[in-house]
């Protein structure tokens, strides 16, 4: 679970991460201001499965898709990213064109959240 | 390019993968760790220990900062709590080490403590082995000090740091039965708060009347700091040096700590293996399920069938 950029509202971010732990996963947190490369980077030492990317302050169009082609260059790019947060209607399918799998708006339920996950990513092996 | 060159290589895909599998107890791990094995026994690890919020996380990253700009490299193993309700957990210790984590000079890797089955100490050591032999000159090994698994993790390191802060003075009674004792460096936090002279009193007053400890003639000492605003890190590096020399110094000291760390190590995994095989299949067969219906009607009592079910597994029996 990560913050990219300079957006200082993580609440979402931690309810969110707090849901997939009573849901038994295992999430890694990775704390507010962090650049692509810094996500990246710590994705790929702990080996995650999925980055779910928070973001409120409107620069995901950049952030978002700048993630997946990090991942791309790594050879990382089985690692599913998803996002959520605020955003103009007309940027989700243009953020799911450039590789997020699934975008989660305000008003998602946290058992939609989780259950997303649980249907749509596989352990990788 | 066998998993193990990789990692020997410094692969950093291949060893998260590792542990990874290593975690999720993946038979071919196993084979992966022998391979391995040969080039472990370079890195000098570290044991950070204490409870929790003490400030362990971000020492840790003031420790980085100090021993890449003596050149070193680091490995990082955060160990946090597994939700016992859920199996799930949150790990943030990289939130307070965020700054290196651009640095190819410094892994960072958190874990799970998970639990049921234990397995944490055998897969944190395998974790260390798999940075060793990864290259990292240090290894900074972090558990919240709460129980046994912890002690036996600290207990594999080469040197050992307890974290407290001031006004632990009922804690720190509460330690002594345990974790004081495998203590080489004490560490009082947040030293800028109240109490800290109390805590360091304390302190002093149970290593003086720890005589064992200087048998070997290394006195714990005990340092002030502030790891926030970097106030006496570097200091604390010096005495890991100090320590690290102080065992080396003497062949007699050297071969005993080889000598625990090694003894340790393969009486845990024995200790983890036989417990996983025999609990394993013990669930599985749904054995347990039914000994434990029988308990729970009364039909047996539960010694009974322990008895029954360890004689099957074990030659010699329980008795």
């Amino acid at each position: 679970m990560a913050k990219p950029g300079l957006d200082g509202h993580d609440r979402g971010a931690r309810i969110i991460a707090r849901a997939y732990r009573d849901a038994g996963f295992e999430v890694v947190y990775t704390g507010l201001h962090q650049t692509p490369e810094e996500i990246v980077y710590a994705a790929i030492q702990e080996d995650v499965d999925m980055i779910g990317l928070s973001s409120l302050a409107g620069a995901h169009m950049y952030l978002f898709p700048r993630v997946v082609e990090l991942l791309k260059e790594r050879g990382a790019h089985d690692i599913v990213v998803c996002g959520g947060g605020i955003f103009p209607e007309e940027d989700i399918p243009k953020l799911k064109k450039a590789g997020i799998k699934e975008i989660f708006t305000p008003g998602t339920l946290l058992t939609e959240v989780v259950a997303w996950v649980e249907q749509n990513v596989e352990a990788r092996r | 390019m066998s998993i193990a060159e990789k990692i020997v290589a410094g692969d950093i895909r291949a060893a998260a993968r590792l542990i990874r599998d290593i975690d999720d107890m993946v038979p071919e791990a196993r084979e992966t760790l022998k391979d391995l094995y040969p080039f472990t026994g370079k890195a000098y690890v570290v044991g950070i220990t204490g409870a929790p919020g003490v400030g362990k996380s971000t020492l840790v990253d003031q420790m980085i900062t100090h021993l890449r700009r003596a050149g070193k490299t680091v490995g990082v193993l955060a160990v946090d709590p597994t939700s016992p309700f859920s199996g799930g957990a949150i790990l943030g210790d990289r939130v307070r080490m965020q700054r290196h984590s651009m640095d190819e000079g410094v892994f960072i890797r958190s874990m799970a403590t998970r639990g049921a089955f234990g397995g944490l100490t055998q897969s944190t050591r395998s974790a260390i082995d798999v940075l060793d032999a990864m290259g990292k000159d240090y290894i900074l090994v972090e558990t919240v000090g709460v129980g046994q698994d912890e002690i036996d993790i600290v207990q594999s390191a080469d040197t050992t740091l307890i974290v407290l802060v001031p006004g632990m003075g009922d804690d720190i009674q509460a330690l002594k039965a345990g974790i004081l004792e495998v203590g080489d460096v004490f560490i009082v936090n947040k030293a800028d708060r109240e109490g800290v002279d109390r805590t360091v009193n304390d302190l002093r007053l149970m290593i003086e009347m720890d005589e064992k400890r200087y048998k070997n003639g290394w006195k714990p000492p005990i340092l002030t700091v502030q790891a926030v605003f970097d106030k006496g890190v570097k200091e604390i590096i010096d005495e890991i040096e100090k320590h690290a020399a102080h065992v080396r110094s003497s062949s007699e000291r050297r071969s005993k700590a080889r000598y625990e760390k090694v003894r340790n190590g393969l009486s845990e995994m024995i200790k983890d293996r036989i417990i996983h095989e025999v609990l394993s299949d013990l669930v599985e067969s749904g054995e347990f399920e039914t000994s434990l219906q029988l308990v729970l009607d009364k039909k047996i009592d539960p010694y009974t069938a322990c008895d029954t079910i360890i004689s099957k597994r074990l030659r010699r029996g329980s008795k």
